[in-house]
């Protein structure tokens, strides 16, 4: 279980001034799947990497499972059960998917156990087992290739910063499918920061970030409909009614706090 | 043999015992084992130390191994290799030279390597380098290769020197003819104050030749690197070279790629790029449990692979 204490995060800014990238971010990631979202530059990828140790928070405390792991470096973290799938996954010159599979597990694996995950993130393993995590993989490729390392892992809390980002529609159809198999298997918590309303569908909470803060949490049934104007999400259609008629969006659940509540 | 030279085969060679085939072993300066084959042929030069390697034209899926050894300390040779191989040969041959050197004085070897690949014989060299030993004699390879590639010849090196050498120069010559063509994949790691030069000359002189160089390397410590690459189009030819490396610590590379067009088909391209490790490449693999250290290891060895 994550906790998040009153975490801040500031850089400086162009004019020297310190800029505030999250502001006072306090939460307990207890669910077993909890989605963030919100706007662009709202200070989610940030949170992702405050949470894998890539960054370190100018304020505040991180818990894990009571554990005070704030000053903890990256590597401890992933020792102590924490993964982070990147955004923008990276690529390596030589270094194959089936290495990057087995560092990830953490033991010698067998092609044919490292060809089981790929096959998970519907790769066809034949095909990728042996190639390098090079230039020469697509964007997509390697986005699968990340998440079945993290799903090698087999770690307490993972964290997914965007999967769906450059990922083709059909591919994605098949990613979600993947997110539902995960719900299903995983023992500890998943963080997926998404703007999919498929991938929202799935979290058992969602988190609304904007602004460096919080602005809306709570359960998917919740939140769901506030972040798509209507009182009731079942199709994308009725969101768009609504939208179309917005004195009715104004009879749907409000938010509980929103951005100008905070400013 | 004693179990320094068994360790230096088995890095060099790949070998734990002789090998099956034909083969040459040079050890400390003389004649360790030699065996022959009905295509393979190996000859004692008269006038100068060194060897003539014979394959008969025709001869295919055969290899020659010819590792030479050195657990003196303070000796210093210059030995000539000729290989001719014949015509539609398709054959390995695996060079390498290994230094224990555990004294005070310098060990040098400098093997001069001479082929002459006929017509549509294809060839596979492979030359490993590797040095050991805690003395503070230095343990020096200037290998010179020179290859002559005939009509559709075709021939690969791979060059590889991952340890203990103090100090090399690598000077690597090939003329191509028609339909003639050459990979190089020249794979290179130094330490401490090492230093390491290697020169390319290939000159493509026949129409629809073609040449790969590339060389991969990493510098650590306080050591120095130096590629120099020249590819000439005599005729109309495609040739490619490249220098990827990684540079680390205090360490010093130098790259120089070259082209020279002499025919107005002729198609030349050189990259070069040096830079440190990737910082998001450390980051993804720490993420997986490994530390910096072990990251920069698997980050190493992966492109030197």
């Amino acid at each position: 279980m994550l906790e998040l204490r009153n975490v801040s995060y500031e850089v400086e800014g162009e004019k020297g001034d310190n800029k505030e990238i999250l502001r006072q971010i306090s939460y307990v990631f207890d669910k077993r799947f909890t989605a963030i979202t919100g706007p662009n530059g709202g200070g989610k990828s940030t949170l992702a990497k405050l949470i894998a140790g890539i960054i370190m928070p100018t304020e505040g405390v991180i818990l894990f499972n009571g554990k005070d792991i704030t000053n903890m470096s990256i590597t401890d973290r992933a020792k102590a059960g924490i993964s982070y799938a990147f955004q923008q996954p990276v690529r390596f010159k030589g270094i194959t998917v089936k290495d990057l599979i087995t560092l990830a597990a953490g033991r010698k694996l067998t092609t044919a156990e490292a060809c089981v995950y790929l096959s998970e993130v519907g790769l066809c393993a034949r095909d990728y087992i042996s190639r390098e995590v090079n230039a020469s993989l697509s964007g997509g490729e390697c986005k699968r290739i990340e998440i079945a390392m993290i799903m090698a892992r087999q770690t307490e809390l993972s964290v997914f910063d965007e999967p769906e980002a450059g990922i083709d529609l059909w591919s994605f159809q098949n990613l979600i499918q993947v997110f539902e198999r995960m719900y299903e298997k995983i023992n500890g918590n998943i963080i997926i920061i998404s703007h999919q309303e498929r991938i929202l569908n799935i979290a058992d909470e969602i988190v609304v970030i904007a602004g460096g803060q919080i602005i809306q949490s709570g359960s998917r049934e919740t939140i769901l409909p506030t972040l798509l104007n209507t009182p009731n999400a079942a199709t994308n259609c009725q969101a768009l009614d609504q939208a179309i008629e917005p004195k009715e969006t104004c009879t749907g659940r409000q938010p509980e706090r929103s951005v100008a509540d905070n400013g | 043999m004693d179990e320094i030279q068994k360790v230096l085969l088995e890095q060099v060679a790949d070998l734990h015992e002789v090998p099956a085939g034909a083969y040459n072993i040079r050890s400390n300066g003389s004649l360790a084992g030699r065996n022959t084959t009905a295509n393979i042929d190996i000859v004692t030069k008269q006038d100068e130390p060194g060897i003539d390697i014979i394959i008969k034209p025709g001869t295919k899926n055969e290899s020659v191994h010819i590792p030479v050894l050195l657990s003196q300390s303070g000796i210093k040779e210059t030995v000539y290799n000729d290989f001719y191989i014949g015509e539609d040969c398709d054959v390995t041959i695996v060079a390498g030279c290994g230094i224990h050197n555990g004294g005070k004085e310098a060990s040098e070897h400098s093997g001069i390597h001479r082929f002459f690949v006929k017509k549509n014989a294809r060839v596979r060299y492979v030359e490993k380098h590797y040095g050991q030993g805690d003395g503070m004699g230095g343990r020096i390879m200037n290998p010179t290769t020179e290859i002559t590639l005939d009509e559709g010849a075709h021939m690969e090196l791979e060059m590889v020197q991952i340890k203990g050498i103090d100090s090399t120069h690598r000077k690597t010559q090939a003329h191509l003819a028609q339909g003639a063509s050459m990979i190089v994949r020249e794979k290179l790691m130094t330490h401490g104050t090492q230093y390491a030069r290697s020169d390319f000359e290939v000159e493509l002189n026949g129409a629809g030749s073609t040449a790969d160089v590339v060389s991969r390397s990493v510098a650590k410590e306080q050591s120095k690197q130096e590629f120099h690459a020249n590819i000439v189009g005599n005729d109309a030819c495609s040739g490619h070279t490249e220098c990827d490396a990684i540079i680390m610590d205090g360490a010093s590379v130098t790259a120089l790629p070259a082209l020279t067009a002499n025919h107005v088909d002729a198609a030349l391209i050189h990259e070069a790029a040096i830079g440190k490790i990737a910082g998001e490449q450390l980051i993804k693999l720490m993420t997986l449990g490994l530390t910096r250290e072990e990251a920069e290891e698997q980050i190493i060895s992966g492109f030197l692979k």
